[in-house]
């Protein structure tokens, strides 16, 4: 070896990128946030909430007529007994998966990024599992006997299987939503605090006050909270993972070919993550652009790094696809080889439902593979797309595997067409109201950025950085 | 301030988290322990800082979570083997069927763990507590924004008027203000 290949060039220093862009001071941060929540209601917010409600009130309407004529007055019929109902239901549900995912897995893998989205992302998940909560309530058909789902005896005396999946849903969904507000309301505290403290008139400051239960941020009290915090993430991700392994069980677990398959709980995570991060985006984009004083917080970086998320969970979704294909080529599984090539990709069959196949692929497959081009994940134009397709992609995925698989299943005699009824359609579209119209008000009553973890990532925060404190106390 | 109030302890502001820290050390070694520090968000390393040791609230959530379990474990096994067994299949409906209950045990698992976190945390923490001394001290407000404090309580027995007041100066305290019930 020559003696002049061992020299070694220093490499440039990598400086990381600020998290919180323009050092921005505490009570920057402070003001920034609170003003949302404490300035004249803006136009804009009315423009948007009056419609998101009233769309929110004809969901609620066809509810209601749907439980006073019955489940006959959607389209389903003997042979698709599961259709957009649950279809809705494993959609909303998946979505509420982003925000816990980023309030606890990234809390516990000390990604400090999180810090600026996860309260609007955590009451994303709060309602959207309120959305996804509405399908199986309303589907069992009389509603006044969804006292059935409970684990005591019914009327006859009988007790529930607990050996059903179904039942294991109804208890992974319900701690899932119990867990999710708890975390979500301790998270809260410190900032209603804030709210109090700033608050001018006496309703406002009594209602703040009394959410934030007296909070005075002594360190005594700071030395349980984060214990409490850390053990609720670390129960949490636990929590996130089994409740779409559960939702998932409810298909696995029954013979129905292409719901007959182990694969099915990562794929249904993974599948939740994708579809959640996206909703997130949906949402967060328009956001920041209605409350420019957010873009130090919430910066391209942030779009970046879910970008990259949505990357890698939906290149994990369609691998979780190609193996399923390759599996039912493979498993000598006739009637699992049916639904895949026949009846999803319309291979010598009529294919009622083979544009859905196609229209998921794309979407869900294809669409995020422009993520790999960085210019693509910090352009807002390109994100809101692709979340937007993302979207769509995974409200197919679960109308695939739940319609296509039952249309036509085993006996050709008992295939039939499902097509939804405007029952249907506007109760699905209703909870776009309900889930926006929640978020508004969200918006409009709460801080939508958590104050406290934001000043925790700034520099100011640092209790070492005792130069930079000097220099600006001689200005 | 109204005179016949009793003093509930002193009160001084700090400049930042590193001259709160520092401070914080000095306080703990004059030997105080009625005493505490108040910030906007965690202040790390702040409980070495004061002598502080782990939080225990892991412990109730233990206990938390055991109960859960076992209230999990009675619930399915208690109907299923004995009240009303369901043949389904003919599956088994005894304690072979057991696995069939996991993520039933789980769920209730984490359920009460949850819980048993938060109540933990409220009693622990001694909240709510809609009243407290120190909101009666204005400059106190700033403590949710960019304040850091450190009260002593006049019932600590180091505690005197005068002595307590310069030592709160002497580690860089500003504002210091004595604070009534």
């Amino acid at each position: 070896m020559a003696e002049s290949a061992v020299t070694l060039t220093t490499p440039p220093e990598l400086v990381r990128v600020p998290l919180v862009t323009n050092d921005r001071k505490h009570t920057w941060i402070t003001d920034k946030v609170s003003n949302i929540v404490e300035a004249r209601t803006p136009l804009w917010w009315w423009a948007a909430f009056l419609p998101c409600s009233l769309i929110a009130f004809i969901g609620l309407l066809c509810i209601g007529y749907q439980i006073s004529n019955g489940v006959g007055t959607w389209g389903e019929n003997k042979t698709v007994g599961w259709a957009w109902d649950i279809t809705n239901f494993v959609f909303w549900i998946g979505i509420g998966h982003a925000g816990t995912l980023i309030s606890a897995i990234l809390f516990l893998t000390r990604q400090k990024w999180r810090t600026s989205i996860n309260r609007a992302a955590e009451a994303m998940t709060l309602f959207a599992v309120v959305c996804a909560g509405i399908f199986p309530g309303i589907h069992v058909g009389r509603v006044w006997m969804a006292w059935f789902l409970a684990p005591i005896p019914n009327a006859n005396g009988i007790w529930p299987n607990f050996r059903s999946p179904l039942l294991w849903d109804v208890f992974a969904v319900s701690t899932y939503f119990t867990v999710s507000v708890l975390f979500w309301y301790t998270g809260l505290v410190p900032d209603l605090a804030t709210l109090r403290d700033r608050a001018k008139s006496r309703v406002s400051k009594f209602l703040y006050g009394i959410f934030a239960l007296g909070w005075r941020g002594s360190n005594r009290q700071w030395r349980h909270y984060e214990m409490a915090y850390l053990l609720l993430a670390g129960l949490s991700t636990p929590l996130v993972l089994s409740v779409h392994s559960v939702v998932s069980f409810d298909f696995a677990t029954s013979i129905v070919p292409g719901w007959h398959t182990t694969i099915f709980p990562p794929y249904f995570v993974a599948g939740a993550i994708f579809g959640g991060f996206a909703m997130v985006l949906t949402i967060l984009l328009p956001a920041r652009l209605l409350y420019p004083q957010l873009d130090d917080l919430v910066t391209r970086q942030h779009v970046d790094k879910m970008a990259k998320i949505i990357l890698l969970t939906g290149t994990i979704v369609g691998y979780a696809y190609l193996t399923e294909l390759f599996m039912a080529y493979y498993g000598a599984n006739k009637f699992e080889f049916f639904t895949f090539f026949s009846a999803r990709m319309g291979i010598n069959n009529p294919g009622w439902y083979a544009w859905a196949y196609y229209v998921m692929m794309f979407c869900n497959v294809i669409s995020p593979q422009l993520f790999w081009i960085k210019s693509m994940r910090t352009n807002y134009v390109a994100v809101i797309i692709v979340c937007m397709c993302v979207n769509v992609g995974m409200w197919f995925e679960r109308f695939v595997i739940i319609v296509t698989s039952l249309a036509q299943d085993f006996l050709p005699s008992s295939w039939h067409h499902y097509s939804p009824s405007w029952v249907e359609i506007w109760t699905f579209i209703g909870t776009f109201g309900i889930f926006l119209s929640l978020f508004l008000l969200f918006m409009r009553f709460l801080p939508m950025i958590c104050m406290f973890e934001v000043k925790l990532v700034t520099p100011e925060a640092d209790p070492h950085n005792h130069a930079k404190k000097d220099q600006e106390g001689q200005h | 301030m109204a005179e016949y109030r009793k003093i509930y302890g002193f009160g001084a502001q700090f400049e930042s988290p590193a001259a709160l820290m520092q401070a914080a050390e000095k306080i703990r070694d004059a030997g105080f322990s009625k005493w505490d520090v108040h910030t906007p968000y965690p202040v790390h390393g702040m409980d070495k800082a004061m002598g502080l040791g782990k939080s225990w609230l892991s412990l109730p959530v233990l206990i938390g979570g055991g109960i859960g379990a076992l209230t999990a474990l009675l619930l399915t096994c208690i109907p299923s083997f004995g009240i009303y067994p369901i043949i389904v299949a003919g599956k088994p409906f005894d304690w072979r069927t057991l696995p069939a209950f996991f993520p039933i045990i789980f769920e209730l698992t984490v359920l009460f763990s949850a819980f048993s976190t938060i109540f933990a945390l409220l009693i622990m923490n001694q909240l709510p507590k809609w009243y407290h001394p120190v909101f009666n001290w204005e400059r106190f407000t700033r403590v949710t924004d960019d304040g850091f404090f450190i009260v002593i309580e006049s019932r600590d027995a180091k505690f005197s008027e005068t002595k307590t007041r310069a030592l709160l100066e002497e580690v860089g305290g500003l504002h210091v203000t004595l604070i009534h019930d």
